[in-house]
């Protein structure tokens, strides 16, 4: 796969002895759509940090665009990838369109009045709280402002690139949450952008990958399509679930009974 | 009842009628006084090089004061609102977080074990040490392993202001009267003893955290989604916190060695600018300076005439009007 876009190569994260992450690899092209699996403690979050650049892993590397991570500019970096953190604490009573306006690159950096502030808010149903004030809103509404975000970043970039996603719509309601994913799918299919989602929602995994990497104790178990990730057997090794794929006129759909004894 | 829907001034207009309140403030300062001087004698003065009497107190006296008062608020205010963008936190204050206690350690241990012998000019000299001092200790305390952490750079300032304000204390339990009397009302504030020789000295200094504070006003912005967000972002960050910390240990030493204690301005300028214009930092920073300049003029005036011929200290007269007021604004802003 010489068009890969992020390359990630034997990655392993220590922590004292314990190692958080061990020789994950894998590889990955624009217009895929990563679903990032695996039980509490698995290593998403880290993994989520050795793709961002945030930490330099103890083996290993992370390469994007062919380039190792560390020899990136942070600025430079900045154009290619973009980052949505489970949280982001916001200091001051600052406004949605504000928020948004601050991931605006170059000169056009705070200008809340730009015409790609309304656009990527409306995108994600959230332009009639624009000037609302980022305390005043819900999880889920702060979460669509977040996403709005994450893309003015890089919106207007030449060449593909990497959107991280960490839980971005886990405070959403599930239509919302379908919503929501049927954009960022859209945008990656059109060929633009490597997405990579963490999540904890199979059934949302299985709709909106291309790929589902299922991580269990720092290892990668599984990176293929969702069904072939997402087996009976493997859910009860990996979570302890009861699981099964029913099958139905549309195509089969994983239904998830409960918690294994 | 919190604000939805914040309302944001027009920046521009608004920043211009700062600035010509700040102008118009300094007006009124080189009229009023103990000897009240005529507008016109202030023109001739200025524009025609007429030497009366009454402009002579003006140009020798007030205009240094003036100006002095001018730039001290406006570093106050700026460094005020860089460091509550640095600590995410609108408390930050260049007189919570250390640096003034460190700059007035400084200049007490001049006063008090110096005695005379070191010379006027030694206590400025050493409040800015002090400033500096304390800052690099925070610094040094708050950094591992080529990083430094906000929070903790927030809580070793707060210790190390309370120890450096209790030595400050052991110090001024050890002075004997004459030495009290130059430390209290310099504790306190006071713009009294500002020449034009004063001006030039301290003035590149503060002009430089006026001037330079805004120059970081992008990572600043970055920084109110916190720190990780701002290096996503494609921030400097490392280099935004180091020249923040800089910046102001620079301009509140110098503004400390210049005026003394001022409490307040650098609280109340930037919180005041915000609830106008929003959190933009880089029209925040200017609008703090200006708004600060602003009410230290203003603070001193008031300081200089309300008890004519005598004086107040300007820290008195600065918290005085500024805590009620502050307090009128957190009630009816929380709808009280």
């Amino acid at each position: 796969m010489n068009d890969a876009l992020l390359n990630v190569a034997g990655v392993t994260v220590r922590a004292g002895d314990r190692a958080l992450l061990s020789e994950v690899s894998f590889q990955a092209r624009a217009g895929e759509r990563l679903a990032l699996l695996g039980p509490n403690g698995a290593g998403k979050s880290t993994l989520m940090r050795a793709l961002a650049g945030d930490l330099t892993p103890d083996a290993g590397a992370v390469t994007l665009h062919g380039r190792p991570l560390p020899d990136w500019p942070v600025a430079e970096l900045a154009r290619r990838r973009s980052v949505m953190m489970q949280q982001t604490p916001v200091g001051f009573p600052v406004r949605a369109d504000e928020v948004v306006a601050l991931g605006l690159p170059g000169r056009r950096h705070g200008n809340a009045a730009d015409p790609l502030v309304g656009e990527l808010l409306a995108r994600f149903g959230v332009a009639a709280l624009r000037a609302r004030a980022w305390p005043s809103l819900s999880g889920g509404e702060q979460q669509r402002v977040q996403l709005a975000r994450v893309l003015a970043q890089v919106w207007d970039s030449p060449g593909p690139r990497l959107l991280l996603l960490d839980e971005s719509t886990s405070a959403l309601d599930p239509a919302r949450q379908y919503r929501v994913l049927e954009e960022l799918a859209a945008l990656a299919e059109q060929g633009d952008y490597l997405i990579v989602l963490v999540c904890h929602d199979l059934n949302l995994a299985n709709a909106f990958a291309s790929r589902v990497l299922m991580l269990d104790q720092g290892r990668l178990l599984a990176d293929d399509v969702p069904a072939r990730v997402l087996t009976p057997e493997r859910l009860a090794a990996v979570y302890g679930l009861r699981s099964r794929w029913l099958t139905h006129p549309d195509g089969p759909v994983l239904h998830v009974e409960g918690a294994l004894p | 009842m919190r604000a939805a829907e914040p309302r944001r001034w027009p920046v521009a207009p608004t920043l211009a009628a700062l600035t010509a309140l700040l102008g118009l403030g300094m007006v009124i300062a080189a009229l009023a006084g103990p000897l009240s001087v005529a507008p016109a004698t202030l023109w001739r003065g200025l524009w025609e090089g007429q030497d009366a009497p009454g402009y002579l107190v003006v140009r020798d006296l007030r205009l240094p004061r003036i100006l002095m008062a001018a730039l001290v608020g406006a570093a106050l205010a700026s460094t005020g609102a860089a460091l509550q963008g640095l600590f995410r936190n609108p408390l930050a204050d260049p007189g919570l977080i250390g640096i003034s206690a460190g700059a007035a350690l400084g200049a007490v241990a001049v006063i008090v074990l110096g005695g005379g012998a070191l010379g006027h000019q030694a206590i400025p000299l050493a409040a800015f040490a002090g400033a500096l001092v304390t800052t690099f200790l925070m610094w040094r305390i708050a950094s591992r392993g080529g990083e430094t952490r906000v929070a903790l750079l927030l809580l070793a300032g707060i210790a190390i202001g309370a120890i450096a304000m209790a030595l400050t204390g052991v110090l001024t339990f050890l002075a004997d009267d004459n030495e009290l009397r130059t430390l209290t009302f310099w504790a306190m504030g006071s713009l009294a003893h500002s020449r034009w020789s004063d001006v030039a000295l301290v003035a590149p200094w503060l002009l430089a955290g006026i001037v330079l504070m805004p120059l970081l006003a992008r990572p600043l912005n970055g920084l109110m989604l916190g720190e990780q967000a701002a290096l996503h972002l494609g921030f400097a960050v490392p280099r935004a916190k180091r020249a923040v910390m800089v910046l102001g240990a620079v301009s509140v030493g110098a503004a400390v060695a210049a005026a003394g204690q001022i409490s307040f301005v650098g609280l109340v300028a930037p919180h005041l600018v915000r609830l106008l214009i929003g959190v933009d930092h880089r029209w925040l920073i200017p609008g703090a300076a200006a708004l600060g300049a602003v009410l230290t003029v203003f603070a001193d005036t008031l300081a200089r005439t309300l008890v004519a011929p005598a004086e107040l200290p300007i820290g008195l007269v600065m918290a005085l009007l500024g805590g009620p007021f502050f307090l009128v604004l957190l009630l009816r802003r929380n709808g009280v």
